[in-house]
């Protein structure tokens, strides 16, 4: 009872800080609306084109909406912590969005383009002959929006599951609240997923594993169709790390069949061998490699199509065009809820697959 | 490609790291266990109380079945005691019936015998005093006849007569 009420109130503090906040620039917001309408013009279209690139990557702060007539961000910046000649830690704030350099510990940073560059006094930016920034970067382990979030999701994760299973000590193997919504879905990873892809008897262990990603990626991707501008499958950090998970756990549970099967397919020719191992091997490291391009594509995708259509609302300036944007919208919104769960599904059923690859035993030669 | 390693931020992706390894380590442990350890053990539960209810299920039509055979060998023995009984009773009968029918040819026999005796013993009463009778008639008769001569003449002749003739 307790912890219920802990919860309430925090989420009532988070609400009333960002309100309050809001209220702040409300007024001077409303007069520069007026003003903006005006100067409207070919660069809207660049602007929002901008917002795009900026939502779907990371970012130092939390911006709810921003008003780039008057440059007022509406939100709350996160901590920097940059290592570089010693731990600097500071507000993200102090980068003025990219306005102003901070010097700190001897040494010049630029925020540019979500990203923290090292730089001189003067704070130029150069580049290479591919036209990426080629300044130093410091070792940066901020807490970023991505990283807030996912912190957000791993919270998340904790409560709804923990409270799951205290709740059927409680009520005697009965699941009671929120946990009647998630048992199904669970069992459904244990009988549909692990099962049938791993086999009877290794299942068990993969079961953390397979639940944890399960329900990181959906809650991840259900928290990115919020409003409040979170793509967390979206980095391909994340997904990285993800499918680093699933490659590392495949093949330290690979017994001596899986092995064999790579670098000496049994059954055909050996020339077919020696042609096979190679192929075999990159097969290896192609799969979590496509798994992670996978969800973070489509994370990407969806989130740049949503943008796009409501920036288009923007741009046709019509009735007509503008529902017909927003229905778009709204219809590609309930797509990415679908998306968002079957991702979910496609990222855990073929880590499944790959540990019952892993794990599976031959008892005949084929 | 390169714009993706571009994007690739090595903090995410420490903390992205960090957080999942504490997920799996705390919700493995708060979360997984115990949820599929609860589930788990109600399945068990389900499926050894479906196969209790089979097993009284069955347990009952044997007892049912028992039953029934045993009331057959009851109702089998009962018959065949009182088809038992039912000879046993004949015989009894029968030899209850040859019983009496010896004694009672015995007791004629008896009667019989001692009828004939007594008849015997009547015949030869019958005979000593028939012949005292005669003796004492033909005594009588003597006397009556050998007081007169002519008289007793005439008996030897008539006796004469009668032995010759017979």
């Amino acid at each position: 009872m307790y912890r219920v009420n802990l919860v309430k109130i925090i989420t009532l503090l988070l609400l009333t800080v960002t309100i309050s906040v809001n209220a702040q620039h409300e007024a001077s917001k409303s007069a520069q609306v007026e003003k903006s309408h005006s100067e409207e013009g070919g660069d809207f279209k660049a602007e929002i084109h901008k917002d795009i690139r900026h939502h779907v990557k990371d970012a130092y702060e939390f911006v709810f909406f921003s008003n780039s007539k008057t440059g007022t961000h509406y939100g709350f910046s996160l901590p920097v912590i940059l290592i570089d000649n010693g731990l600097h830690v500071f507000m993200a704030s102090k980068f003025n969005q990219g306005e102003s350099l901070v010097h700190i510990g001897g040494a010049y940073y630029k925020l540019y383009h979500s990203k923290i560059y090292k730089t001189d006094a003067s704070g130029e930016i150069h580049y290479n002959e591919k036209h990426f920034v080629s300044n130093e970067k410091p070792l940066d382990l901020s807490i970023t929006k991505g990283v807030v979030s996912i912190f957000i999701v791993g919270v998340l994760l904790f409560l709804i599951f923990t409270s799951l299973a205290k709740s059927y000590v409680k009520n005697g193997a009965i699941p009671k609240g929120i946990g009647r919504f998630f048992e199904p879905i669970v069992l459904y990873v244990r009988d549909e997923i692990a099962i049938p892809n791993i086999g009877e008897e290794h299942y068990k262990k993969y079961m953390s594993y397979l639940l944890t990603i399960f329900f990181f990626i959906w809650f991840s991707n259900l928290l990115g169709l919020t409003p409040f501008g979170i793509n967390i499958t979206g980095n391909i950090a994340v997904t990285f790390v993800l499918a680093l998970f699933t490659f590392v756990i495949t093949q330290f549970s690979g017994n001596k069949n899986y092995w064999k099967h790579i670098f000496w397919m049994p059954g055909v020719p050996t020339p077919m061998k020696i042609i096979l191992a190679p192929i075999e091997l990159l097969g290896v490291f192609i799969k979590p490699f496509a798994l992670m391009i996978r969800l973070y594509a489509n994370m990407s995708a969806g989130h740049i199509v949503i943008y796009s259509l409501l920036g288009l609302m923007f741009i046709f300036h019509s009735i007509i065009g503008s529902s017909f944007s927003f229905i778009l919208a709204f219809l590609i919104s309930i797509l990415e809820l679908l998306v968002a769960i079957l991702q979910a599904y496609i990222f855990t059923i073929l880590s499944a697959l790959y540990f019952g690859f892993a794990v599976e035993e031959h008892a005949e030669e084929h | 490609m390169e714009q993706l390693l571009n994007d690739f931020s090595f903090g995410l992706f420490f903390w992205q790291s960090l957080l999942f390894i504490l997920l799996l380590i705390l919700l493995g442990k708060f979360a997984w266990k115990p949820i599929l350890k609860a589930v788990d053990d109600r399945e068990q539960g389900i499926k050894d109380a479906l196969a209790e209810a089979e097993n009284a299920r069955k347990e009952m039509q044997n007892l049912t079945a028992d039953n029934e055979r045993i009331l057959k060998e009851a109702r089998a023995e009962r018959d065949i005691l009182l088809k038992e009984a039912k000879v046993m009773k004949e015989n009894i009968i029968s030899d209850a019936k040859e019983q009496a029918k010896e004694q009672a040819n015995k007791v004629i026999e008896q009667a019989k015998a001692t009828i004939e005796s007594e008849k015997q013993a009547a015949i030869t009463e019958l005979k000593n005093q028939v012949a005292e009778l005669s003796v004492g008639i033909a005594e009588k008769v003597v006397r009556a006849e050998l007081s007169d001569k002519d008289k007793q003449l005439k008996l030897v002749e008539d006796m004469l007569k009668e032995v010759t003739i017979s």
